[in-house]
């Protein structure tokens, strides 16, 4: 049975080491891209993002820095349409996944990308269930049932996130039992469980201790093989350890994008270069 | 510094004396319950029907009056679950936290809170009459269900409006629907369900005045829903009456047998949801 609709199972194109055995999710076209055309997003009236144009290169990891309340944070929730919550909120302009426009889609439709554009956020926070259960949730709602194949695809997403010899022997544990570090790596797996395209990520290590946060980052470097990243940091030495592609935002506008060498080393824009060079923050 | 010091002591001390003023009241009451009717208390008060001249000091138990408790408590307390748990969710899953409705909702429920149980008890009576219905087991249910429905959804109502809203972003951001999003809620909030249906219990096992209008007394058990039916707190009220010392002593024994089942059911179902709450976040 097909569970997710209009995406062909390409198994000859998964790379190794993404799927779990017998998870039997269906994958759309590895070429779909994520691209926003003329964002417009304001809340109680006051514009938040303004005229956001902006693609998202496939396997590489996207940051978007900017200093605080400037949009960064709103932009990446739009683009799973969590800005759904938010209220008074207006938004035009289009959110293309492949051919779908993630601003204009229906309420049946969102879940299925919220499935492929996964979110980590930026505080762990384990759904109330067992260790077992945080990684199942996702794949149960999405019709995957049988002990087997659920363990098949818990071992395989914990072992991904470099947590399985942990909490092996704890499965059956509250999540809230694992550390901090523990609990994000856990969402992480979590979100992977769902075989997202893209992974979404909210300062996901803002709040981590120095060592769980290389740790995420290791792990988001080795992802991105197989996943498309979206990173809002606020730690410029973060995105340039890490970042392949940069998005600049000032005032909800995109002030500069392009390749993070180019962004860090050779800025084109004035207010890009006084950002980085700490005149402001 | 000092004078903060000594500032600290005396609303600590103040802080105390409340504490002890309360359980004082609590321990009042127990010991004069279980002084005067504990005494009394025999197998055949609760485990027979009252016999002729029971009220002026005969034979006899009330065994009617603790069936007729239990049957219009557990039965009031499903029903009132069954419509409380819905409303708590749709306020607060489907609605938005601005919402006109969900805060005339709350309004509504607040006033109904207020009320006391002897206008739901008339309230009830006329809609009995209209309904052509007598004094009987299902409309001392009816009117119980009216009396602690406001409380069962304002009492879980708060503990949910406190629910994270990061895992409501988390579940959706997997691709899960509001609904789905319903189980993970019903986890979190448990402790507050158990909260809520513990006051529920109290107020409406020891309400007198609503069953008074609607129920009816009988000294016999009911074996339909519509034959009157006995409660605890009319039975005590009826013996209270009474001028026989002796008969008064039989009424603190009820108020005996009324507390530990008031107590029996808080201990079950907190041990209950604690065993739910587990995984609490």
């Amino acid at each position: 049975m097909s569970l997710f609709k209009n995406i062909s199972l390409r198994d000859k194109e998964r790379k190794p080491g993404r799927f779990a055995p017998d998870a039997k999710f269906r994958h759309a076209d590895p070429d779909t891209q994520l691209e926003v055309r003329g964002l417009n997003l304001s809340i109680d009236g006051q514009k938040i993002l303004k005229d956001v144009s902006v693609r998202i290169p496939k396997n590489k990891i996207t940051c978007i820095i900017g200093p605080s309340g400037c949009g960064k944070s709103t932009l990446l929730k739009s683009l799973n349409r969590l800005t759904d919550s938010i209220e008074h909120v207006q938004i035009s302009g289009s959110i293309m996944l492949g051919n779908k426009d993630i601003v204009r889609s229906g309420a049946t439709e969102i879940t299925e990308i919220r499935r492929r554009i996964g979110l980590v956020p930026q505080k762990p926070c384990p759904l109330p269930m067992s260790i077992f259960d945080n990684i199942a949730y996702g794949c149960r709602i999405h019709g995957i049932r049988g002990r087997r194949r659920l363990y098949a695809v818990v071992k395989h997403y914990l072992s991904e996130v470099g947590l399985w010899e942990e909490v092996k022997g704890r499965l059956r544990e509250p999540a809230t039992r694992l550390s901090i570090g523990q609990q994000q790596r856990l969402c992480l797996a979590r979100s992977l469980a769902v075989e997202p395209e893209y992974i979404l990520a909210d300062e996901a290590t803002s709040a981590l201790d120095p060592v769980s946060s290389k740790t995420v980052e290791d792990l988001f470097v080795k992802l991105k093989e197989n996943y498309s990243i979206v990173m809002v940091t606020h730690t410029l030495r973060q995105a340039l350890r890490i970042a392949d592609h940069v998005i600049f935002i000032y005032m909800g506008g995109i002030v500069e994008t392009g390749d993070a060498q180019q962004v860090f080393h050779n800025p084109q824009n004035e207010l890009t270069r006084n950002y980085l060079s700490g005149v402001f923050s | 510094m000092r004078s903060k010091y000594i500032e600290e002591i005396i609303i600590k001390g103040l802080m105390i004396i409340s504490l002890l003023t309360v359980f004082g009241f609590v321990a009042a009451i127990v010991w004069t319950i279980f002084h005067r009717g504990w005494s009394c208390i025999t197998w055949e008060m609760v485990s027979s029907l009252p016999g002729g001249g029971f009220y002026i000091g005969k034979e006899g138990g009330f065994l009617n009056a603790i069936v007729g408790s239990l049957y219009i408590v557990l039965a009031s307390t499903l029903l009132g679950l069954i419509i409380s748990i819905p409303v708590v969710f749709y306020l607060n899953v489907f609605l938005k936290k601005d919402s006109r409705f969900a805060y005339v909702a709350r309004l509504a429920y607040d006033v109904l809170f207020g009320i006391p149980s002897i206008v739901y008890g008339a309230f009830a009576f006329t809609l009995m009459i209209y309904m052509g219905w007598r004094t009987s087991l299902a409309g001392g249910i009816l009117v119980t269900t009216l009396l602690i429905v406001p409380i069962m959804i304002r009492s879980m109502d708060e503990v949910a409006k406190n629910f994270p809203r990061e895992l409501l972003d988390a579940s959706y951001s997997l691709g899960a629907t509001r609904l789905e999003t319903i189980g993970i809620m019903l986890r979190q909030i448990a402790p507050g369900i158990a909260t809520a249906t513990l006051l529920s219990v109290g107020r409406a096992i020891g309400d007198a005045a609503g069953v008074m209008f609607t129920a009816g007394f009988s000294d016999s058990i009911p074996t339909s829903l519509t034959q009157p039916a006995a409660t605890l707190p009319l039975s005590i009220f009826f013996q209270l009456s009474a001028p026989q010392a002796e008969v008064q002593n039989r009424a603190y024994a009820a108020a005996v047998v009324l507390t530990i089942i008031v107590l029996v059911i808080s201990l079950s179902s907190r041990f209950i949801m604690k065993k739910f709450s587990k995984n609490k976040v």
